[in-house]
């Protein structure tokens, strides 16, 4: 079933024409990555998902509905959360304020349950759950962001460039913990990363963008394996 | 002035205390300014003026917070607020509602609703269609509203002072040395408590409340606040909501207080207010409230123990030396922490 359709999606940001008609689909339970070089647009059409900003042409469907011209409170309430490129962690607020405004589309008797969750898959947010957001480490702040993301209960998740700055260990980690929210909770997850040797891996499936549009799409394995995606995408290391 | 007459030294307005005060030493004896009588005449009255300021410094403040822009309007929100509080004592006495605690609660409810609405309506009208223009354009607008409003009620009310019989007289001697009476009047107590009620019932909003952290989240990172959720337009115009029911307030004790209200008396509170929330650290709350009881306090005792001529000129170099030397003010946080 598929629960995300992208069908011919241009963005444009005033006369930049970043997304030049992008067609994918997320089917339910599936991890499906999108990478692609600095400036192809990755952000811009995770963005365009939550409406921010809006397509101007083409469709995006979310279980059905047509969500491409709805506000953006009104996209996430149906079930879609984000971590954002830059995490935009509130740095004001403490970690435990930060999940609780993860939690604004969630409905509240299942909080404690679901902060639980949270500080089970990320036991270091507990311990720092009264830091201020703006003072945590970049892994810690993605591992909030992550779980700020969760705390809204999404079907689904889209994840922007989660390992982008951090130590290969904490990569790692990362990437299990994806692995896990995939598959214990049910999650379906949209990843969009450079860090393409570790995304390949983990995804179902895997798209490529470039300078806006989609140029090649097979299974995690299949295009860890393809020669051209080797050249552009991995030499030079993991 | 002075029409209370009498007492000397008694409550009355802080620029009418300060002005009785000269001519009582003008006529009797030079009142000791060293006396601490005198000294606690001025604390009452500056407490009370600084409560007002600081229930509109809040509105200029949480507008900042959250869209990062001056209101220039809301000085005028503020006079709005006043006459409506103004015109609804008149007609109450009109259709005969003479008890006061229920004329005030009244009139408290009436001037904060409408004026909320002339607060949602300025948002619409002046602030959202610009949302995401350059800044100058959100500013020349606000100072056009500014003109529209005053320009807009002079003519609908006229130009000349409105005057309001006075509707709390009364209060409390506190102490009295050589003929100087310490002077708490019900009025004054009436104001200290409303605004202290509303600061801390406001400080709880913010702090407790899902409202709140929508305001902050929105005030941290508009974008991010709306990719969990938050409807960030709706936050917005509750922001201009408050912050206009909050000035209809101070409006209202102004009108009680001072007696007269004229079509452009935003103008200068408005701008004391603002200096409020710059010393207080633009952007804080708890700042525009410290910030609006200092700038009350500095012009009642400069009032008293200089030149009262000159009590607006001592608020506005206040503003110039916060900017000066300490541009975040007093409780503002350092710009640097843009994460
Ligand atoms: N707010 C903006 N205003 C104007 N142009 C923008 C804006 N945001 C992005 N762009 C442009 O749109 C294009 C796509 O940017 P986008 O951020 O989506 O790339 P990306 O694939 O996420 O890159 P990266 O891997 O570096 O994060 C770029 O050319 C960028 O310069
Ligand atoms: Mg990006």
């Amino acid at each position: 079933m598929t629960v995300l359709a992208v069908r011919g999606v241009h963005t444009f940001y005033g006369n930049i024409e970043a997304l030049k008609g992008v067609d994918l689909e997320v089917a339910a339970g599936e991890i499906v990555t999108l990478i692609g070089a600095n400036g192809a647009g990755k952000s811009t059409l995770l963005m365009t998902i939550c409406g921010q900003p809006a397509a101007t042409r083409g469709q995006i469907v979310f279980d059905g509905d047509d969500i491409t011209r709805q506000p953006t409170h009104e996209i996430v309430a149906r079930g879609i959360a984000q971590s954002p490129e830059g995490r935009r962690i509130f740095p004001r607020m403490s970690v435990l304020e930060n999940l609780m405004m993860g939690a604004t589309t969630a409905p509240s008797q299942h909080f404690a349950d679901d902060l639980d969750r949270v500080f089970t898959l990320f036991p270091i947010l507990k311990e720092r759950r009264q830091q201020r957001g703006g003072t945590l480490s970049g892994g810690e702040q993605q591992m909030l962001a992550i779980g700020r993301a969760l705390m809204s209960r999404p079907r689904l998740l889209l994840l922007d460039e989660p390992s982008l700055g951090l130590a290969p260990m904490v990569v790692k980690q990362i990437f299990q913990t994806i692995r896990e929210i995939n598959r214990m909770e049910g999650v379906t997850i949209f990843l969009v990363e450079q860090n393409a040797y570790h995304a390949l891996r983990l995804a179902h499936r895997g798209y490529v963008l470039v300078n806006g549009r989609v140029t090649m799409t097979g299974g995690g394995r299949d295009l860890l394996a393809n020669a051209e995606i080797r050249a552009a995408y991995l030499e030079g290391g993991h | 002035m002075g029409w209370r007459g009498g007492g000397g030294a008694c409550g009355g307005g802080p620029a009418g205390g300060g002005m009785r005060l000269r001519r009582v030493g003008s006529r009797n004896k030079r009142v000791d300014q060293r006396n601490l009588e005198y000294f606690l005449q001025q604390l009452i009255n500056g407490l009370t003026l600084g409560g007002i300021y600081g229930l509109i410094a809040i509105g200029y403040t949480m507008v900042y917070g959250i869209i990062g822009m001056i209101n220039f309007a809301h000085g005028e929100i503020y006079m709005i607020g006043a006459f409506i509080a103004l015109i609804a004592f008149l007609v109450l006495g009109l259709v005969g509602v003479t008890w006061v605690p229920l004329a005030l609660l009244i009139v408290l409810v009436v001037a904060m609703v409408l004026t909320a609405f002339y607060g949602w309506v300025l948002e619409r009208v002046a602030y959202r269609p610009l949302r995401g223009a350059p800044r100058l354009s959100a500013l020349i607008s606000a100072i056009g509203m500014s003109i529209f409003l005053q320009n807009y009620v002079q003519l609908a009310q006229g130009a000349r002072v409105k005057p309001l019989a006075p509707v709390i007289p009364g209060g409390f001697s506190l102490l009295e040395v050589d003929g100087f009476i310490v002077q708490l009047s019900y009025l004054q107590v009436i104001i200290i408590v409303l605004t202290t009620a509303l600061m801390a019932g406001f400080s709880l909003i913010i702090n407790r409340t899902s409202l709140g952290r929508a305001q902050r989240a929105c005030a941290q990172d508009m974008k991010m606040a709306s990719l969990i959720g938050i409807d960030v337009d709706r936050t917005i115009s509750t922001t201009f909501v408050i912050g206009a029911a909050l000035a209809a307030v101070a409006g209202m004790m102004v009108t009680l207080y001072y007696g007269v209200i004229d079509f452009y008396i935003g103008f200068l509170a408005g701008i004391k207010a603002f200096t409020a929330a710059v010393l207080g650290g633009i952007g804080s709350l708890p700042g525009a409230m410290l910030g609006g009881v200092l700038i009350g306090l500095i012009e009642v005792f400069w009032s008293a123990y200089f030149t009262i001529e000159y009590k607006d000129v001592a608020a506005f170099s206040i503003l110039v030396l916060v900017l000066i030397f300490r541009p975040t003010g007093l409780l503002g946080r350092p710009e640097v922490e843009k994460v």
